[in-house]
């Protein structure tokens, strides 16, 4: 990159910026109002400084860490839910041609078009009459509706550039099925699974529609309870739980921002060994 | 050391309207190197990956030494196949890659490490073991890929076109290295190709399938000297067909006379001979004057087309042999007698 010219450097370093400037500014009030004893219009900052919200968004009163908890338990389940069914699906969509395979991928894809009301409207009707609707169960399974298209995308891409004739030299050479899938396929797969699951775990926990239909209010996880507190005009709070509320977002981006580079990631495979 | 024996092996995709392999048998005697040759699409990576157990047949069996090991698994059989584009993983080291069949037989870690040193050092590439497949060459990783075969100690080894992806000088090395590990492990080894050069210089014996089914098997240069019929010959090259009658050791055709060898078939049929078995100049017996048609110089051949009559001959010669020949003359050729051979 040393030896871009410098219009070009200068090009890149513009956009890194405004796109850092447009990503991080709206959260720049939230993290002041979290610290803040009141702000007021004229003033550029708030004129006292307090960690009243902060005390609060932790005490056990405020039920943010237990949502906290339940939202990651939500999430990670979620994930590995469209992991176990996503990879599947991915690697017959990816590898194998069959009848009606249109159809099959235009379904996996109709969440993504249809608006996410419309789907949960017509799911709650079936989880009400499967016991399903105001548990933790029924949120989980239906957070699967918005993140299944995700994962199974990106697994039929990898499965597009993976050769399975390097499964069929696993077991020639002794591996048994269990070993082949975890020497040979797992490897392969490694990094569709991570970007998949990470585009997953990140649409379930931004899930807020279909939570609260399903859920029917009993499920609350953090954007639930973030909207609780910021329609009753907290703003303190509000940033707080905000700021709790983005932090899993920022780590799993910064763990893994090397598979999402394209250097490494949903285009790898077996394609080109 | 494994007799592997095949009965009647067919197997027919859904869909297809005929078997894409046809009853095919085969005794392989153990120890033995033997090619399965055919175009492609003609059965034979089929036919391996049924032995391999990669792929169940619709009928027929295999057998080791008398025992059926179609109900085994893959992974059971004792048999590896090396595909043709070397499947080295590509996340593992050569090394990781070489010890892979011995990390699934769960053998302890010294002893991978001990057994992969000496493999690598066998296939010629000592100190290689820490790179990464991308980094070797092609015949480099087809070397690799042996050694990762061999060092399970198979008692069948599949080979799928294992000289196809190499250059000429680096086909000859690789032959000689297969022969010699195959002949001192005793490793019963079939083999595939489209190109019967690769079959001719690697196999003990050779079996040629066209469309599906067996058309003859035998030891290579039966192939040129004695072809089981028309199709064969033309598939190793011949060209010279004269339809005919063979009685009492002497063909008969519009051409003159001709002395059979004492094998030869009789009844009517096509006599067939190699072009580069045909002799310039006058002999005791099956000598014809030919006129030249045309000739074309291969550099270190010179394919000549005689006619005699109605016949058309085709011959190789060496080049200066022929040096100053021009078509419309007439020459003088011999057949020798051991060289012909009557078809049906």
């Amino acid at each position: 990159m040393h030896r871009d010219p410098l219009a070009l450097r200068s090009f890149r370093v513009l956009t890194g910026a405004i796109l850092i400037v447009w990503l991080v500014l709206p959260l720049v009030p939230l993290a002041i109002w979290s610290f803040a004893r009141g702000w007021r219009f004229p003033d550029l900052l708030p004129r006292e400084w307090s960690l009243k919200a902060w005390t609060y968004a932790l005490s056990d009163t405020s039920g943010v860490l237990g949502s906290l908890g339940l939202t990651i338990f939500i999430s990670v389940g979620a994930t590995a839910l469209s992991i176990l069914v996503g990879v599947p699906a991915g690697r017959a969509l990816g590898l194998y041609k069959f009848r009606g395979k249109q159809v099959v991928e235009l379904m996996i894809l109709a969440p993504v078009i249809v608006p996410g009301i419309a789907v949960a409207l017509g799911i709650h009707s079936v989880f009400i009459s499967l016991g399903l609707t105001n548990t933790v169960a029924g949120v989980m399974l239906v957070h699967l509706v918005p993140t299944l298209p995700y994962m199974v995308l990106v697994m039929a891409g990898i499965f597009a550039n993976y050769d399975p004739a390097f499964e069929q030299q696993a077991r020639s050479l002794g591996a048994s099925p269990l070993q082949t899938l975890w020497h040979v396929t797992l490897p392969a797969i490694l990094p569709g699974i991570i970007v998949g699951g990470l585009f997953a775990f990140l649409v379930s926990w931004s899930q807020y529609i279909l939570t609260l239909l399903i859920g029917g209010g009993r499920v609350v996880t953090l954007p639930l309870l973030l909207f609780n507190f910021a329609s009753s005009g907290r703003n303190d709070i509000t940033g707080a739980i905000g700021m709790i509320y983005i932090l899993p977002g920022i780590l799993i981006l910064l763990l893994t921002a090397k598979h999402l580079s394209g250097q490494n990631g949903a285009v790898g495979g077996f394609g080109k060994p | 050391m494994t007799h592997v024996s095949i009965k009647s092996l067919t197997k027919t995709y859904p869909g297809a309207p005929k078997p894409a392999l046809d009853r095919l048998s085969l005794e392989i005697p153990s120890g033995d190197l033997t090619a399965l040759l055919g175009p492609s699409g003609c059965g034979k990576t089929t036919t391996m990956k049924m032995i391999a157990g990669l792929l169940d047949p619709t009928s027929g069996d295999v057998t080791f030494d008398g025992r059926s090991i179609l109900r085994d698994k893959p992974e059971k059989r004792g048999v590896v196949m090396v595909f043709q584009n070397h499947l080295l993983f590509p996340y593992m080291t050569v090394a990781d890659n070489v010890g892979f069949g011995l990390k699934m037989r769960k053998v302890a870690k010294p002893e991978i490490d001990a057994r992969v040193a000496e493999m690598l050092a066998l296939v010629q590439l000592p100190d290689l073991g820490r790179r990464r497949p991308s980094e070797l060459s092609g015949g480099q990783q087809q070397r690799v890929a042996l050694a990762r075969a061999l060092i399970v100690r198979p008692n069948v080894l599949l080979l799928d076109e294992p000289l196809s992806n190499l250059d000429a000088h680096l086909r000859f090395e690789m032959r000689d290295l297969i022969r010699a590990l195959q002949r001192d492990m005793g490793i019963t080894t079939i083999f595939v190709t489209h190109d019967q050069e690769e079959a001719v210089v690697l196999a003990d014996r050779v079996a040629l399938i066209l469309d599906g089914s067996l058309c003859q098997y035998a030891p290579a240069d039966v192939f040129y000297k004695r072809p089981a019929d028309e199709a064969v010959a033309r598939f190793f090259g011949g060209h010279n067909f004269i339809p005919g009658n063979s009685t009492a050791g002497t063909f008969h055709s519009t051409l003159p006379p001709l002395r059979l060898p004492d094998d030869a078939r009789t009844g009517s049929g096509k006599l067939t001979f190699r072009p580069e078995s045909v002799r310039i100049g006058a002999a005791p017996e099956n000598t014809l004057t030919t006129r030249v048609i045309d000739r074309i110089y291969l550099g270190t051949q010179t394919r000549l087309r005689l006619s005699s009559g109605d016949n058309v001959i085709e011959a190789v010669l060496s080049p200066d042999l022929v040096e100053g020949l021009q078509p419309g003359a007439d020459i003088e050729i011999n057949l020798p007698r051991q060289s012909l051979w009557v078809l049906e």
